[in-house]
């Protein structure tokens, strides 16, 4: 495609800067074109080829009834039919869903107010911004078998007196998912933390200055500059957490693998299983073309109904 | 410096004047620091900072937890709740967890997949972007530009499956796959991060170069990309801890077993582990130690590479 509109681009170009001598400018882009083309393209190429092409295969094999190996048929859309009466996709979604709400309220909140507290005139101000940025660069997985530790052994002889948590809270179906939660907010703070503090570092100390002079207490200079001055960050803050937490997998992984039984088994962790290990190839992918597009519909009525909330300030 | 003193406060100018008639300080950017400090002139406040010393404390307690348990024997840990300090240093968790987990092999496999990764990240990405941002009028640089904007919203379990599939196909179920994968899936949020950046810098210094007859290409290494270098710095750091502690990749794209690395390592181990936390901690922290030495001493860059990524 690009080869065949280059030679005519460049060729234009070159006769405008015949025709008029303020086109001489132009002619050299029109020379560079091409390399501009040739920077682009093959990565574009390889871009579709291992992104765009694995999710178009995918939804193409989610009308069949392929396992995964062997032979297939078209099935239409019976995939899509027995997910909606399949208890345990319905399980996950339920799951997922409800850790990933938790988890981006509780992260965005305790995130705000570490970098609230990071922001005001502390002792050691950077060295407790290095401090607080540390589980950023470790690995989930590996944070994840420390907690796993933690919950399973050591919280059980902490606080013997606590019901769910003296015998071991990630063997507890109803409550599993708590613990979940608190790897999960204890890995993403860090990062938040650091996006929030590049929010509030933008907001000019006059506008406090003026606010105090007013009489505005810490509560009204919150609610009136602060979080109307950081709602970007806020709105961005919050849709790239839930859609992060909605694919949540190596946090699951480390702490439960999924149970106990598929109690805190999440999406893709479900999609793993089953793709991989259950020989339901084109079930799963079927699953997957539906959390695309739950995903998609999440983050735009997120993104609406917080950038109205943004507008009315 | 003197051009910026309007702009700010009265106290800022007067600072700004105070330090230039000092001028036996140290380097400008420690001056710089130092003037932002003193223009803060609020008092401590002690309230926050016992409030921020606290709450760190939930995110070193992990860590001091990891480092307790490594170093204590099996009985020593049964018999406590795991914070006690151990009895005896027990070092030699640390080798059998390097044997059985065939460390030396994993740390070998996660560095080349990540210092490749970044490499190839670095050389190319900025590249794409490059070409979009000047050429961000034309309705092709533009088209790619939103498509790779739209992939962002694309979960990883649609592609999941058929990418398997792809790279067995391909033989690219191994290390060198990965390091593409990562290049080639980095590239929505580079060209991102990036084009916003390459917009602001002027192109009149490219013309200068182009009248002496350097090519696009040549424009590009030679001009441009020295310039990318904050860019290039923020776009490595999050390569980097992508590369180097993500799990769900190298788990379903690799099938050698001698592919493995760091986290993957530990994930398998993890059954025969089962019983056995002393030796598994040390495994852990041996896992996690080399991103945590090098941000410890790269903090500060670190952190604000990150910052300048999220205000783009």
């Amino acid at each position: 495609m690009a080869t065949t509109t280059l030679p005519d681009v460049a060729g234009r170009a070159s006769r405008k800067g015949v025709d008029d001598g303020a086109g001489k400018r132009r002619s050299a882009l029109g020379r560079a074109l091409p390399a501009y083309y040739w920077m682009v393209v093959p990565a574009i190429v390889l871009f579709a080829f291992f992104h765009t092409l694995p999710v178009l295969v995918g939804v193409f094999f989610s009308f069949t009834n392929y396992a995964g190996y062997g032979a297939w048929d078209f099935i239409g859309i019976s995939n899509y039919v027995n997910l909606f009466q399949d208890d345990r996709a319905l399980r996950a979604y339920g799951f997922s869903f409800g850790f990933a709400i938790a988890a981006t309220i509780l992260t965005n909140v305790i995130a705000l107010l570490i970098a609230l507290g990071l922001n005001a005139k502390i002792v050691a101000r950077n060295t407790f911004r290095g401090v607080y940025f540390v589980p950023y660069v470790l690995a989930i997985l590996v944070v994840g078998y420390v907690f796993q530790f933690f919950f399973s052994n050591s919280l059980p002889k902490l606080l013997p007196s606590i019901p769910v948590l003296a015998d071991n809270i990630l063997s507890n179906p109803d409550w599993a998912w708590v613990a979940i939660v608190v790897l999960a907010v204890w890995q993403a703070a860090a990062f938040s933390i650091i996006i929030y503090l590049a929010g509030l570092q933008t907001i000019p100390a006059e506008l406090y200055e003026a606010a105090s002079l007013d009489g505005a207490g810490a509560l009204q200079q919150f609610s009136r500059i602060t979080f109307p001055l950081i709602s970007a960050f806020f709105t961005i803050n919050m849709v790239l957490s839930l859609k992060g937490f909605l694919q949540v997998f190596d946090h699951v992984v480390a702490l439960t693998n999924g149970g106990p039984g598929t109690a805190t088994e999440s999406i893709t962790l479900l999609i793993y299983r089953g793709g991989f290990q259950g020989g339901e190839f084109a079930y799963q992918t079927a699953n997957a073309v539906i959390f695309v597009i739950v995903i998609t519909v999440v983050s735009l009525l997120q993104f609406r109904v917080l950038q109205r909330r943004e507008a009315d300030f | 410096m003197t051009t910026a003193a309007p702009t700010t406060t009265s106290t800022a100018a007067m600072i700004a004047l105070d330090d230039e008639i000092d001028t036996t300080e140290g380097p400008a950017a420690r001056r710089r620091r130092r003037r932002a400090e003193q223009l803060d002139t609020r008092k401590i406040n002690w309230w926050a900072t016992a409030l921020i010393a606290v709450c760190s404390l939930t995110v070193l307690i992990p860590l001091y937890l990891a480092v307790v348990v490594s170093l204590k024997t099996p009985d020593d840990l049964a018999s406590g709740t795991g914070f006690e300090l151990p009895t005896t240093w027990d070092w030699a968790n640390f080798g059998e967890a390097w044997e059985r987990t065939n460390f030396p092999q994993a740390i070998a496999n996660t560095a080349f997949i990540t210092v490749g990764a970044v490499v190839l990240t670095l050389l190319s990405n900025s590249v794409v972007s490059y070409a979009i941002a000047r050429n961000i009028h034309r309705p092709f640089f533009k088209g790619v530009f939103f498509y790779l904007l739209a992939a962002l919203f694309i979960p990883f379990p649609i592609i999941m499956l058929p990418l398997v599939k792809q790279t067995s196909l391909l033989g690219l179920d191994n290390q060198t796959g990965l390091i593409i994968l990562y290049t080639v899936f980095g590239l929505s949020l580079n060209v991102f991060i990036y084009t916003a950046y390459i917009r602001s810098i002027p192109i009149e210094l490219e013309e200068a170069a182009r009248v002496d007859g350097a090519s696009t290409w040549r424009v590009f290494w030679s001009v441009i990309f020295p310039l990318l270098a904050p860019m290039n710095a923020t776009v490595g750091i999050l390569t980097c801890v992508w590369a180097w502690n993500d799990f769900i990749l190298p788990l379903v794209v690799l099938s050698d077993p001698a592919a493995r690395t760091l986290p993957l390592a530990q994930y398998i181990f993890q059954g025969q582990f089962n019983t056995d936390y002393t030796v598994a901690f040390a495994s852990y922290l041996m896992a996690m130690a080399p991103l945590l030495l090098i941000y410890v001493f790269a903090q500060r860059w670190v952190i604000s590479g990150v910052m300048r990524g999220s205000i783009k």
